[in-house]
This record gives structure tokens, sequence and C-alpha cells, in this order.
């Protein structure tokens, strides 16, 4: 029976007036009940227009009908053979663009609430153990080795292992998860979700090795000469953060939205026990319209901010983050200064950060991105009081692979050029994720990693021995 | 040998104290010049230090510091046999030696422990290599028999002459200099304020100058963008770009405010390190 109920299932949610200082989690998930009478709105047309929406194309009306029927852990299977981090998945894609932007109740109605379905499923999974494992095939004594336990790395390894190869991950920090772990805040998704996924797959046997930066403390070329790996996935993330060129960016205070997330996320800033200094400041103003954007907006409200703006030079309809890290950021008192554009950053004599001179825009002209383009408004300028300026622009390429790995092509956008089976101009060499595209999404990292998997298992099937 | 062990710990002069740690990865690559990140324990930062040398054969790196930190405060309480949760490196790029065929090096204080390596590293590679190392006065004075046997000359100097020649490092730079001493390069590595003054001199002489430069740092493979400097009037980057930089493009007051960031809740934090844990902390 369908329900055929206007709107999805609310998600219950720390009260944000409370949830504003805390750094628990914000969504609670589901309950078995609201799970069953959402997964009871799909109407499992043949259409299935939400697979194709998806990345890494799980079978979502599938997994749905099991909810529906009350078969969790049948639902969490029918995911896991498409998706390798469900649990981390249902939190942090942008589903509204993606699965829920494609669905047939979206048309009139909101669409069915997929993300949460999905990880209503990978918890009930995580907190029923006992379920058998997965089957994968028996050790093929192949050695792959992969570079980077971020989204991309750690999807690619969890497919290669499925599929018998040995596996090694090497990471450049101290824990696992790459931007999972750096970047994204525990409100948004626990950091032992993240650590329950690598442990799963330390468990199907993946070798993990910490403070490796590879193309430093060994190079692609020794992992495949010495180390004697067969093939290697490059998923080595972003670059260093970008910064708007204008005047006072280097005043203390200024800092970018990667270092306060590490510092926050990584280095726990936030609890008393660890050493990591933080930022401190009363006025924080994060300029930018992406998650990372609101993530540092909403760690600074957490550390103890009076006021938080977010200054963005476009509207909040071309924000590019997810439309539920907009509003839950709305909820928690981030005040949104829209159309407004950075022009410098004023400091005090000691070099301290008073405030952010803006201007503000119209909106003009579609633009290559098709999305209007903003126009500065001529004499509109305005001063925003702050004392600390966080820069959430989106990130460069890094280069330490390319300029370490022999005779590796680089695309136009200077990171690692790659076909469509994520394949570098060198045979043994696949690459993905922010390394190949720049700033992306967690899920397309992921897709990348699992398209690099099987690149690397039809290649290693059809190498002369 | 366990992964970062202490292999052995040996204090230098009553601030100044030299660790060898057992490393295998850092020490089958590094080069003069490069740092590593480290971590006590888990509830500990991640600090930038510069190796004062390493072992590839035993799998050893050396680090010599000086308690001013909490984290290095942290590590002067850990002994031999001790582990470190974390090392990884070796970080930045390795001192540029090509073309140079006479250099000085100027030490300051617990500089000279990284100047150490840099001066040895070209005295090594056929670079005869004039070292000026400069302490505040006679108990402070650390690796005097290494610079003798591994540069061509060594000067020591004292700001209050109680050992070696009475001069700071500036005016021991200089008199060379007048004395008609051509170098292809100057290299400093100290206290931000003599490097500034060091490099200020090499530009009046009209020579090169390097200065290997410590800044804020989380990941130091070019992800935070915390180490950002500004060189000739550029940003740039010190783990990806540096550490050493033309000494003559360094924005050395930006840089030195910069470093001063952090100042307050350090000196919280370093007057914790005791009364709090009573050294490092254990946690599984």
């Amino acid at each position: 029976m369908i329900n055929l109920s206007k709107k999805k299932n609310p998600m219950p949610e720390q009260n944000p007036d409370i949830r504003k200082r805390n750094f628990l989690e914000v969504s609670e998930g589901y309950t078995e009940e609201m799970a069953v009478n959402e997964a009871m709105r799909c109407l499992n047309c043949r259409t299935r227009p939400c697979v194709s929406g998806c990345p890494v194309m799980v079978n979502i009306p599938e997994f749905i009908e099991k909810i529906a029927v009350g078969e969790y852990e049948e639902a969490y299977r029918i995911i896991n053979t498409t998706s390798s981090l469900p649990a981390i998945c249902g939190r942090v894609c942008p589903q509204e663009s993606q699965c829920e932007g494609k669905c047939v109740r979206g048309i009139r109605d909101e669409p069915v609430a997929i993300g949460r379905l999905e990880r209503f499923a990978a918890d009930w999974h995580a907190k029923n153990p006992g379920n058998a494992d997965f089957e994968t095939k028996s050790p093929n004594s192949h050695r792959v080795a992969v570079v980077g336990a971020g989204p991309a790395g750690l999807a690619c390894a969890g497919d290669l292992i499925n599929m018998g190869y040995d596996v090694t991950v090497y990471e450049s920090l101290h824990k696992l998860g790459g931007v999972l772990v750096y970047g994204i805040p525990e409100f948004r998704l626990p950091k032992e979700i993240v650590a329950a996924e690598v442990s799963a797959l330390e468990a199907k046997g993946v070798k993990f090795i910490t403070n490796a930066i590879i193309g430093k403390s060994i190079t692609v070329d020794e992992l495949i000469k010495e180390e004697k790996f067969e093939a290697v996935f490059v998923g080595t993330g972003a670059g260093l953060p970008s910064f708007m060129n204008i005047p006072g960016e280097n005043l203390l205070g200024v800092c970018a939205a990667n270092e306060y997330l590490t510092r926050i996320n990584l280095m726990k800033a936030y609890l008393p026990e660890y050493d990591t200094p933080i930022i401190r400041a009363k006025k924080i103003a994060v300029v930018g319209g992406g998650n990372v954007a609101m993530d540092a907006a909403r760690c600074a409200m957490r550390m103890g901010a009076e006021e938080v703006y977010i200054i963005y030079r476009r509207s909040e309809e071309e924000m590019p983050a997810r439309a539920e890290e907009v509003h839950h950021a709305k909820e928690e008192g981030i005040d949104f200064r829209l159309l407004t554009n950075p022009v410098r950053i004023l400091g005090d004599e000691e070099g301290h950060v008073t405030g952010i001179e803006c201007v503000k825009m119209a909106q003009g002209e579609v633009d290559a991105s098709g999305r209007r383009s903003p126009v500065e408004i001529p004499d509109s300028n305005f001063v925003i009081e702050a004392d600390c300026i966080i820069m959430a622009i989106g990130t460069k390429l890094n280069r330490l692979i390319l300029n370490t790995t022999e005779n590796l092509k680089a695309n136009k956008r200077g990171g690692i050029e790659v076909n469509e089976k994520s394949a570098t101009n060198r045979p043994e060499i696949f690459a993905g994720g922010d390394a190949v595209t720049g700033a992306a999404t967690v899920i397309k990292a992921m897709g990348a990693g699992k398209t690099a998997a099987a690149g690397i298992d039809e290649y290693l099937n059809n190498k002369p021995e | 040998m366990k992964k970062y062990e202490i292999i052995s710990k040996e204090k230098l002069n009553e601030n100044i104290t030299r660790l060898v740690i057992y490393c295998p990865l850092v020490a089958g690559k590094a080069k003069p010049g490069q740092f590593i990140i480290l971590r006590t324990d888990e509830f500990g930062e991640r600090i930038p230090l510069t190796m004062a040398g390493h072992n590839e054969a035993d799998g050893t790196i050396v680090l010599i510091y000086a308690a001013v930190g909490r984290t290095t405060m942290l590590m002067d309480q850990m002994a031999e046999g001790d582990c470190f949760a974390d090392i990884a490196g070796p970080l930045g790029k390795p001192t540029e030696m090509e073309g140079l065929k006479k250099v000085c090096v100027v030490g300051g204080g617990t500089g000279n422990a990284l100047a150490y390596p840099i001066a040895s590293g070209m005295h090594n590679n056929g670079i005869e290599v004039d070292m000026i190392a400069g302490f505040k006065n006679s108990e402070l004075v650390i690796l005097e028999e290494d610079f003798r046997n591994n540069t061509d000359k060594t000067y020591i100097v004292t700001d209050d002459g109680s050992y070696g020649e009475k001069a700071f490092t500036t005016d021991k730079l200089r008199t060379l200099l007048e004395q008609g001493n051509q170098y292809d390069e100057i290299v400093a590595v100290g206290p931000p304020v003599m490097m500034k003054l060091v490099c200020g001199i090499a530009a009046e002489f009209g020579i090169k100058s390097v200065a290997s430069l410590t800044a804020y740092m989380i990941d130091g493979t070019g992800m935070c963008g915390g180490c950002r400097v500004t060189i000739g009037g550029e940003d740039r980057f010190v783990c990806v770009d540096g550490p050493e930089f033309d000494g003559s493009l360094v924005d050395w007051d930006e840089l030195v405010m910069r470093n001063a960031y952090y100042k307050e809740q350090e000196a919280y934090d370093r007057a914790h390190v005791c009364r709090f844990t009573g050294g490092v902390r254990y946690s599984d």
C-alpha cells in the first residue's frame, strides 16, 4: 500500500538552540516505524529515475521495498552491493541534486527521503551485529596499492578486497578517512561511523599504513618497482586552499576553512583534553557558499562565537551546499549575507582582523556555470565587523604525485588526467576523486574509486603474466 | 625496534636535547633542510621540526629541539624506549646545493641544530662551508665538535663573550665579508630577527641569501594553508614551497606577527604540562 503523504517523514533532530553549542550529531535518524512509513511513500515506479541520479547506481527502489516490509538487513545488503560506505553517503550526499532530485514523487510533493532511508538501513546494520558478512572472492595474491584513505581510496580498496586483491592503503595523516575525518564535522558525520567502515575493511584484510606521504616517503614509481605493487590507485584529494587575493588576507584571524576544520575535526580542538590551539573569536565571517563554508560556520557557532556570518556573492538558489545544511545553518542562527562579495579585510595596528569590507552584488546574465553571474553594484561598499575571517572558496590541485611520478599526465585543470575507466596514461596507475576533478563531493569520489577498482581488475586480468 | 621509538636521548645543554628516533620510512628519503611532523600522543598537536640528521642504514632520524612549547616540553619527559604516536615525512624541499662553491651558514641558538645538517650536507657535497654559530653564552653552546669536524671553518661566537669570540652572528658575518671573503650564498637559520638581519647584510654585499622558515602547520603536505608566508609580495606555503626561501624576498614582519598568533593559548598550555598530567599522556 502506498503512503500518499505529500511530505517526507520529518527527521528527528536536536533542538537548534541546544545543538548549536554542541558537537553531537544533529540528525538523530529514523525510528523503524518512521522508516517503514517513509519507505511506503515509494511508488516503486518502473522508470527508476532515482537510480540514474546516483553516481554509484544504488538499487534504490529495491532497498526501499525491503525496508517497507521490515527486511532491514536485506535492504543494507542491496545498498552494499554497489555502495561501500552507505552510513556515510546517507548522511553527506547532496540527495536533492542526485537521487531525490529525480524522484517521481518530487514532481508534485516532496521526494521520498532516500538519503534518510539509506542511513537507516546502514545504522540498523551497524547496531545489529552478528549478521553474516558478504561474500568476497578468495584471495588472488595480486597486490594493489591505494594512495589516500579518503572516500575515493576507501571505496576503491573496498571493491578490490571484495574481488580478492591484496590491498594496501597509504595515508599521509595519522587518521584514516581523509576529508571524512579532517573536513566533515562530528555533528554531521560522527567519526565512529568512519572508524567502523575502516575497521570493516581491515577485517576483510585491507592493510593501512598511516604517516606515509606518497611522493615524499615513497614515490608511486617505487611502490611499483620496489614494493612490487602491480597497480596503484591515486586518490590523494584536493590541494591547497584558494584565497581571494584581496588586501588583508594575511592578517591575524584569517584562515582557510581547511585549517579551521582540520584543527577542530582531526585535531579535536573542541575537546579540552587535546592540545590543539584554535581561533576563539566572537564574530566570525565565513566566505563561501558550499558545504565547507556551512561546516566552518556551524563549527564556529559551536566553538562559542556570538555572531557567525556566511558571505556569498550569489543568491541562495546558486549555493552549492546541500539544502539540508543551509537549512540547519539558518536554524542555528547563522546570518546569511547573500549577493555580497568581500573586497578587503580590515585590521588594527597589531595586525588583528577587525572586519571585512564587502560590496553588494546584483544578478546579471547566465554564465558558463549555468548560474546568473553576480555583478558589483557600484558604491555599495559596507563593513561587517568580525574578529575572524574563514575563507571557504575552494581548493587548488595538489601537484605532489604529478611532480614525483615519471611521465604521469596532467589534465587541463592541473589534476591527474584519466579516461572513463579512471585509468591514467600509465597503464598500471589509476586515479580518481578530487585529485582528478578538483573539489567535488564524497559520493563522486567514491564513484571514481569504484570505477578505478573495476578498471584495475580489468587491467590485471588482461595483463600477460 | 618499534616504530617511532626513541633510541637515544641526550641533553646538549640546559634547554636543548638530541633525540635519535627509529623511523625508517623517513630516514630512507630524508635530505638536509627537510622536516617532519610529529605528534607525541593521541592528544598532542602536530608540530613541524626540521631534521638535524638521519641515518638511512639504521632507519633513524635525529631531532634536536629546545623545550619552549607544550609539545617540546612533553618530548622532554619522554625517555629512551618511549614511542611517538606519529612521525610523518620527509617534508618540504631539500636544501638547494647545485652550483654552489663556497657558502657561509649562520646559525643562531637552537637554529644551529637545524643549520648543522645543512652545513655538513653542503660540506659533504664538496662545497666549502664557513660556519658562524652564535649563542647567548658559553653554557648554551652546542654541536661545536660536529661543526668543527664537518665544515671548513667554524666560528663560535657568544653574545657575552663567555666562550669563543664576543660578537653577534651578524657582526661576525660582516667582519668576514669586510675581510674579503667571497660567498655564493649565505644561509640563515635561527630566530626570525637574526635571519632578517643576516639576509639584509647579504643583500648589502650583493650576495644571495637563503632563510629556513618555521610556521604553524597541520598536515605539512599542502592541504591546510596555515603556513602561508609572503615571499616577494606573493603567497607561498612553507610546507610545500619551503621551508627555505630567498631571504631578500621574505616579509619578515608578517612572519613574526603570524607566528605569535596562538601565543596566549600556548602560554596556557605550557603552564599546564606538569601540574595537570605530569607528562605524556597514554591512551589506547
